[in-house]
């Protein structure tokens, strides 16, 4: 990183700032309305792939085993993560089906598979046609992958039903608690400056 | 620290535009520009943030009512058929005895989606009356009600494992109801109306007040 003063501006208060990006790890805040201006962390781009990858396997394991059996009687019921897509679509409840799949499933996906598209040749200090539609795009579906509210869901649904029948979790059920926590990671490890840095070089 | 706020200077002031994307500075030039290094927009806050952001918020506090009065799921179990509303459903939790799970619900259901209308509904009035009252407190406020919207979510996940989980033949059987979608709608609308506000209008407002 290049230890460089430079002007920039808070993006939540316009404040205009000389910063001195020269820090290697934390994170520095906006002196007047304390919104977040700069997170560095070391080896920022190896570990946002890193855990992207990971998050990838992860998300195929999550959506390909059951996440909970659910037994009453002698019935048994398995879901995965679509069943309750599937389920809803089936009830004609198209919108909430639509909303399920884009917070669940899409916008992980597409997150996670972006960032890779991102970064993977950023390691190898090359940039992919698109880049930065790509990476702006990735940002801008942060706010609709809800895969940790999900998993409070599963919580929940579980003590619901835990009185009507006995649930056993399934393989996906431990894969998507790991997946939590990796999608966070991925998060608090990218730096958003470093990519646009590199970017802005090569244009 | 309070003897600086006079020689705060902003970006609008000298004339340049942050990139709301990247965050890269331009040049203010009067026609519409795009940014150089990220390709985005460029705007000197959000375009028509305000007008958006209540026509969001209007939208949301309108289908709060079905969300709330409406049931959003329907459970069918030997032949006697049963449908319950957000509260029921939290009133059903209560008396069975989960009293956490209840809290869970309620705060999410109920707690999050009402402060999250009136903090944004709160901000967007200030910046209508130009308010020039404690914006550091309001740009905290309004950090608080983007990263909590999302946990509103939870009933919907819970209603979708349940329609997906409970399908025991001629036994129980759970349906989802037209609430859910009202539900559904509101915390996709106040996630819209909090995108649009810009909180720069806070403070764009603070100085103006201070000259």
């Amino acid at each position: 990183m290049a230890g460089s003063v430079s002007l920039m501006a808070c993006h939540e208060c316009d404040l205009l700032l000389r910063v001195d990006h020269s820090f290697a790890e934390g994170v520095m805040k906006c002196p007047r309305c304390a919104a977040v201006l700069l997170k560095h962390k070391r080896h920022s781009l190896d570990l946002t792939l890193a855990y992207t990858i990971t998050g990838l396997i992860l998300f195929v394991i999550s959506n390909a085993f059951p996440i909970i059996d659910f037994q009453f009687e002698r019935q048994s019921t398995e879901t995965i993560l679509l069943s309750g897509v599937w389920e809803l679509l089936d009830q004609d409840m198209y919108l909430l089906a639509g909303l399920v799949f884009v917070t669940t499933i899409l916008a992980p996906f597409t997150q996670l598979v972006t960032l890779l598209y991102v970064f993977l040749p950023l390691k190898f200090n090359r940039i992919a046609p698109y880049t930065s539609e790509v990476f702006r795009f990735a940002s801008a579906l942060r706010s609709w992958s809800m895969m940790e509210v999900f998993m409070l869901g599963i919580l929940v649904s579980t003590v619901k039903l835990a009185s009507m029948g006995t649930i056993v979790p399934g393989i996906a059920l431990w894969s998507f608690g790991i997946l939590i926590f990796v999608l966070a990671a991925t998060t608090s490890s990218l730096d958003p400056d470093l990519v646009w840095e590199k970017l802005g070089v090569s244009r | 620290m309070n003897d600086q706020t006079n020689t705060w200077i902003t970006a609008a002031a000298v004339g340049l535009i942050n990139c709301h994307s990247c965050g890269l500075l331009h040049k203010a030039t009067p026609v519409h520009d795009y940014c150089h290094r990220c390709g985005a927009s460029l705007h000197l806050r959000k375009p028509d943030s305000l007008s958006r952001t209540w026509a969001y918020l209007f939208a949301a506090y309108i289908l709060y009512i079905p969300a709330n009065v409406l049931p959003i799921m329907t459970t069918t179990s030997l032949g006697s058929v049963q449908s319950n509303t957000i509260l029921s459903g939290v009133n059903y939790l209560l008396v069975s005895g989960s009293w956490l799970v209840a809290l869970i619900i309620f705060i999410a259901s109920i707690f999050v989606p009402v402060l999250k209308l009136m903090i944004l509904s709160y901000l967007a009035i200030s910046v209508q009356v130009r308010s020039s009252w404690h914006p550091r407190e309001r740009a905290r406020l309004y950090r608080l009600a983007e990263i909590m919207g999302r946990w509103s979510m939870v009933d919907i996940y819970v209603v979708t494992l349940m329609v997906a989980l409970v399908k025991i033949q001629g036994l129980a059987d759970i349906d989802a109801d037209i609430g859910a979608v009202a539900f559904g709608a509101v915390v996709v609308l106040t996630m819209l109306a909090a995108m649009s506000f810009d909180p720069r209008l806070i403070w764009d407002n603070a100085e103006k007040n201070n000259e």
